[in-house]
């Protein structure tokens, strides 16, 4: 059997502010198991990435707070544990990356100090050796030019290339989970390509799982196994893939796969995209009851009252509607 | 950073200097007032004298002939001579340096120490009992002008609780570790005011730089990364916080300068800020013309540092 290393159960992450609670993240359940890739999607502040965030425990508290739920990794909840027990996991077991390259590194120190710095860390090494090491990660990135480039400095990189240099801090430790925080959102279209397989050539050189946040539909399609679709805070779909796309059960779900740019269809040019209309409500103390019902045109007078359960309508696929 | 960069800025310093001098010499140039004014009010001088004395001394001449003449003796290492203290100028200012850059920069040092350590605990845990204790006494610090807490030290110190003197004196008659712990003992009141007033600014520069750094992506990479609290606060923080604060500090070390001139003034610190204030009062020009200028250049001095201090701290500037 594959071990599952990330089981999230019922989290709830949420934050105090002066207009009142923000329930960013409030009741999530997912689960990575060891060598896949899951797709988290969902539009923007549907809570994706305080998630991610929470998993790593990253969240400013305050204004956060776990709020409830547990956050198994490899059985073991990190929710109790203190930083110091936090640190041993950090980059060591689960690393992240996230979405803006360009301010992800600080730009008073060179590349290769900031690699060294976690290699030095947590394998023990001499600054020497370290920085010998920071020249080989970035080598297994293909940056051209390693044993120069770990003496520059983030801003005589580029967009694409510092996140090459993230991915590369990322994976100096070998973790086991890759958490990445929609890393191509904020690269040009032909740069996003060459890092997705970036990340997917070390995750098969390193035999890591890989938890892929994203809001691009077509980018899941292409490199997750199973997918959790977020909305509003709350996992509304988890399934294979394969399944996902061909039988999205969840409303959200459907239109977020109508909404994905096809080359096809686009040369048709009459068949535009259909975005789904509205916006994703406020987090701030939500109303009960299904949090898509505003955007949703099956919604009916039961998906107000309260929240739909997560039901299990095919061998590890879930939906969270009355449908 | 490069060499070549630094040399850059030195070089840039040159005609800083020299439309400094030009400004000054013109600005007094225009004032009303000159060593030989008293002259002319004086009955026992006959008009006819003071006009061939202010000939003599090529009082008359047009400015710019008179500026060309000042810089040229400058420039020789001759700065004039104080018609009020009868002495060489450069003389006289090089006794009373020591004594104001001691004073300076014993506060700056006090300050630094303290306001950035406060600054960035504060910073770091925004709203919390400490940063709201930090703040209001910076608060205080900040707006309390010098005069006034120069007078409330010495009230307290000098006069209520008679620990420290109240009046600076150059004259001290005593040898070995007794005449430094005099001089000690009388510097610690001007040092604290100025210090005060310096580290309050600091304390606030730094909080308010601290709380922008916390935020921002690469620290949280940072503690991604396992390397614990303090590192991240000391490391990652700490220095790019700093990079606004060096700029401000140095914005206000025209300020720092004017404060010094009052406090030397309060404790009667026989350094050059008091000698400009007496030579102004006396119309001694040439030692007014000498002091403006020197601190001129303590400012200018201070920018270069700055400058430095900037490139080291942020490889933006000078590695493009
Ligand atoms: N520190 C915070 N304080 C208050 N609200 C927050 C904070 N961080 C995130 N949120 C809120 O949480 C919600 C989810 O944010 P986020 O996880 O960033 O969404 P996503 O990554 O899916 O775009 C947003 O509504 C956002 O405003
Ligand atoms: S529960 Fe109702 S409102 Fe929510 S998605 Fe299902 S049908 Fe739409
Ligand atoms: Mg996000």
């Amino acid at each position: 059997m594959v071990e599952t290393l990330l089981e999230i159960h019922g989290l709830k992450t949420w934050f105090k502010t002066d207009d009142g609670m923000v329930r960013a993240v409030d009741g999530v359940d997912l689960r990575i198991d060891h060598g896949e890739t899951l797709g988290v999607v969902g539009e923007s502040g549907c809570g994706k990435t305080v998630t991610a965030r929470s998993v790593l425990k990253l969240i400013d508290m305050p204004p956060g707070r776990f709020e409830g739920g547990r956050i198994l990794w490899r059985g073991r909840d990190l929710i109790p544990l203190d930083d110091q027990e936090m640190n041993k996991i950090r980059a060591r077991e689960i690393a992240i990356i996230f979405q803006e390259p360009m301010t992800s590194l600080n730009p008073v120190y060179t590349v290769g100090d900031q690699i060294a710095e976690v290699i030095a860390l947590h394998q023990k090494l001499g600054r020497k050796q370290a920085m010998e090491g920071a020249a080989e990660m970035l080598r297994l990135v293909n940056i051209p030019n390693p044993q120069h480039r770990v003496h520059d400095y983030p801003h005589q990189f580029s967009g694409g290339m510092r996140q090459r240099v993230m991915i590369a801090m990322a994976l100096s430790c070998q973790p086991k989970l890759l958490i990445a925080d929609e890393p191509t959102t904020a690269l040009d279209v032909t740069i996003q390509a060459q890092i997705l397989e970036l990340m997917h050539e070390m995750k098969d050189r390193f035999g890591m799982a890989i938890m892929l946040i994203t809001h691009a539909m077509g980018v899941v399609a292409e490199t997750c196994q199973r997918v959790t679709v977020m909305y509003a805070g709350k996992v509304v779909e988890e399934a294979p893939v394969g399944e996902l796309f061909g039988q999205p059960r969840h409303p959200y779900t459907q239109g977020l796969i109508r909404s994905i740019p096809r080359v096809d269809r686009a040369a048709e040019k009459k068949q535009r995209l259909e975005a789904i209309s509205g916006t994703v409500p406020s987090l701030l103390d939500p109303p009960p009851g299904c949090r898509f019902a505003a955007r949703c045109r099956y919604a009916s007078d039961i998906c107000v009252r309260e929240m739909p359960p997560l039901k299990e309508v095919a061998p590890g696929h879930f939906v969270r509607c009355v449908l | 950073m490069s060499r070549q960069w630094i040399l850059r800025r030195i070089l840039l310093v040159i005609p800083a200097m020299l439309g400094i001098s030009v400004l000054l010499y013109t600005v007094l140039a225009l004032a009303p007032g000159d060593p030989f004014s008293e002259l002319a009010q004086n009955p026992a001088v006959p008009p006819e004298v003071a006009a061939a004395l202010r000939a003599k001394f090529g009082l008359d001449d047009p400015v710019w002939v008179r500026y060309g003449h000042w810089f040229t003796s400058m420039m020789r290492g001759d700065w004039g001579f104080s018609f009020v203290s009868r002495m060489d100028v450069d003389t006289l200012i090089l006794q009373r340096l020591p004594t104001t850059l001691i004073v300076i920069g014993a506060a700056q040092l006090m300050a630094i120490l303290v306001a950035l350590p406060v600054g960035v605990l504060a910073g770091i845990r925004p709203y919390s009992v400490f940063d709201q204790i930090a703040n209001t006494l910076a608060f205080i610090g900040f707006s309390l002008p010098t005069f006034f807490t120069g007078l409330l030290l010495i009230l307290v110190f000098s006069i209520q609780l008679d620990w420290l003197p109240f009046v600076y004196r150059a004259d001290i008659n005593a040898t070995g570790w007794k005449f430094y712990w005099e001089h000690i003992r009388q510097s610690i009141m001007p040092v604290m005011v100025l210090g005060l007033f310096q580290g309050a600014s600091l304390v606030r520069y730094v909080r308010s730089s601290v709380l922008d750094v916390v935020k921002l992506d690469y620290v949280i990479t940072a503690r991604s990364k396992g390397i614990g609290e303090r590192k991240v606060v000391t490391k990652h923080v700490v220095r790019n916080a700093l990079i606004p604060v060096v700029t401000l500090v140095m914005l206000q070390m025209p300020v720092v300068f004017g404060g010094a001139i009052v406090t030397e003034q309060i404790f009667r610190v026989p350094g050059i800020g008091s000698l400009l204030i007496s030579a102004m009062l006396a119309n001694d020009t040439p030692v007014v013309m000498a002091v403006t200028f020197v601190f001129s250049c303590l400012v200018v001095l201070c920018n270069l540092i700055a400058d430095v201090l900037y490139a080291w701290l942020d490889p933006r500037i000078s590695y493009r």
